[in-house]
């Protein structure tokens, strides 16, 4: 169980307005010493703060029959739905009086977790093979649930804490969500510290404050990563590893990264909240090593099928609860990522997911492909490709265009019209005709959703 | 109206690098050399433009044969 004094000691949880040394949870509590009226409960963790939320789900493991994970992004109105199809009965809040009152219908037990420890002699045996409960993090589409154990989420990690005593981990990700709380699990499994993003902070505001802690390893979104390098405070960190996951990581942020964190090793990671952490690629080039599929006796198998990457490992999710007859995985074990690849020499490189492809007049594009060909623009700090509905194709496909702040075209027209038909000309060079967008427009910021990823309508 | 359609056919048969005939009254929508691709970038221009998508705001509306037939939808639906 996470509580633990082989997990805890040591590690230190650092939040915007408070910090916790963990070690001072062994005879303490956040939960006002309610830890007890909590075992055996299926647990909603619902706290506005991240650091909050990291308490109460350490001490909860091994005492809930089932947790949870609620980023503070989900809209109240969603609670009572995700409660009843997880069998809730009691909610874990930071929030007191009528804000804290979700209106859930069947809670036993409403309890407060602050980060003031107080005084808990109570046993902490542990009682229960907690059940964690994840919600996907998907761009379209309502969130599913999705089940996991300790075992599943921490497949991946080689918590050695002789060799990560000077480790401070940071993330921009909520620990919420998969790709955060794989952070915040390896933190603690290999005794680091932990430097927790807050959604209440800017960027800047909250890469001054990674570096003020001394931030040696962190992990985003390419989206995260590219928000972060629009940021005058992105030269404040000096991290010795740099990790990208949830998108596709294309060759230019990965470059980027590189220019700008000359010390650090960048590492992409393929991950879902579904299939878990299946591999990670450190050699600084986008895609992956086509002699990783179809390997056999190795923690984690992959295959391609019908053009998507198929995962089948002990880190994958047991399933989804509350999707009636909706199976996680096939027949034969393995879990469609519903990501595409295309294979290239000895390279696989990531096509895009299956469910976002436009359709042009029966032509598939798949929107990340484009999005890459205008990244490489050097103009470009990142962009959106969508489709637009069409009398004659079906679709069209378009894209918005942030530039990057450092070259801002003139403000007169020219200019821009320039820059466009520059991006533009870069399209066509590497892009079927029917994969060019017929509109680009230049917007100033695009739209990253709480998950870190790119929001797609 | 004719010469912004007129206009959108040149931009866009120049952005696709298709050579195009001269644009009559009678000359086949086929035969102009322009694929659907184009013809679908054309008509959301021209929705961009003019603000109107016959196409799509009508449903029975039979597909323009010549580069007039084209035309005269545009020209009844803005009435």
């Amino acid at each position: 169980m996470l509580s633990a004094e082989k997990y805890i000691s040591g590690c230190s949880l650092v939040a915007l307005d408070a910090s916790v040394s963990l070690g001072d949870l062994s005879g303490a509590s956040s939960l006002g010493g309610r830890l007890e009226e909590l075992r055996g409960r299926s647990v909603l963790v619902a706290t506005r703060d991240q650091l909050t939320a990291a308490l109460a789900l350490i001490e909860l493991d091994g005492i809930a029959r089932r947790l949870v994970l609620c980023p503070c992004d989900v809209s109240r109105e969603r609670l009572p739905l995700l409660a009843a199809i997880a069998g809730v009965d009691a909610v874990v809040s930071d929030e007191t009086g009528a804000a804290a009152d979700a209106g859930i219908p069947g809670i036993r037990s409403f309890v407060t977790c602050t980060p003031t420890l107080v005084r808990n002699d109570s046993d902490r045996g542990e009682s229960h093979l907690t059940e964690w409960i994840l919600l996907t993090s998907g761009t379209t589409g309502a969130p599913k649930m999705v089940l996991h154990t300790l075992s599943s989420l921490t497949g991946a990690i080689k918590g050695d804490r002789k060799l990560e005593h000077s480790v401070v981990w940071s993330t921009f990700y909520d620990i919420r969500r998969y790709g955060g709380l794989q952070i915040f699990l390896r933190a603690l499994l290999g005794g680091a510290s932990l430097v927790l993003s807050s959604a209440d902070e800017s960027t800047g505001d909250f890469l001054t404050r990674a570096a003020a802690h001394g931030v040696t390893h962190i992990s985003g979104t390419p989206s995260h990563w590219r928000r972060a390098l629009m940021s005058p405070s992105a030269h404040k960190i000096a991290p010795r590893y740099v990790r990208l996951s949830g998108e596709i990581a294309d060759q230019v942020i990965l470059d980027r990264l590189r220019a700008c964190y000359q010390d650090a090793a960048v590492a992409h990671a393929f991950a879902s909240t579904e299939a878990g952490v299946a591999f990670d690629v450190r050699d600084g080039l986008a895609g992956f090593p086509a002699s990783i599929i179809g390997q056999n006796g190795v923690d984690v198998e992959m295959k391609v099928e019908d053009g998507s990457l198929r995962i089948r490992s002990s880190r994958t999710a047991a399933g989804y609860i509350g999707s009636l007859g909706e199976n996680l995985a096939g027949a034969d074990g393995f879990i469609d990522t519903g990501d595409t690849v295309e294979l290239r020499g000895d390279r696989y490189y990531f096509a895009g997911r299956r469910d976002g492809v436009i359709n042009v007049g029966g032509l598939k594009v798949h929107p990340e492909e484009v999005e890459a060909v205008i990244n490489r623009h050097p103009n470009v700090q990142m962009s959106l490709v969508t489709g637009r509905k069409n009398p004659i194709t079906g679709a069209l496909v378009i894209a918005d265009v942030v530039v990057r702040s450092d070259s801002q075209p003139d403000a007169a027209d020219a200019g821009i019209q320039r820059l466009k038909r520059d991006i533009l000309d870069t399209c066509r060079r590497a892009l079927a005709p029917y994969k060019v967008p017929t509109l680009l427009r230049l917007v100033r910021s695009l739209e990253v959703a709480p998950s870190g990823k790119l929001a797609r309508l | 109206m004719r010469s912004e359609i007129i206009s959108q056919f040149q931009t866009v048969a120049k952005e696709q690098n298709q050579k195009l005939p001269q644009l009559s009254d009678d000359l086949v929508l086929l035969d102009s050399g322009l694929d659907s691709l184009c013809f679908a970038i054309i008509v959301a221009r021209l929705e961009d433009e003019l603000g109107l998508d016959p196409f799509t705001a009508s449903e029975d509306l039979e597909f323009p044969i010549t580069f007039g037939d084209f035309i005269k939808i545009y020209e009844n639906r803005a009435e």
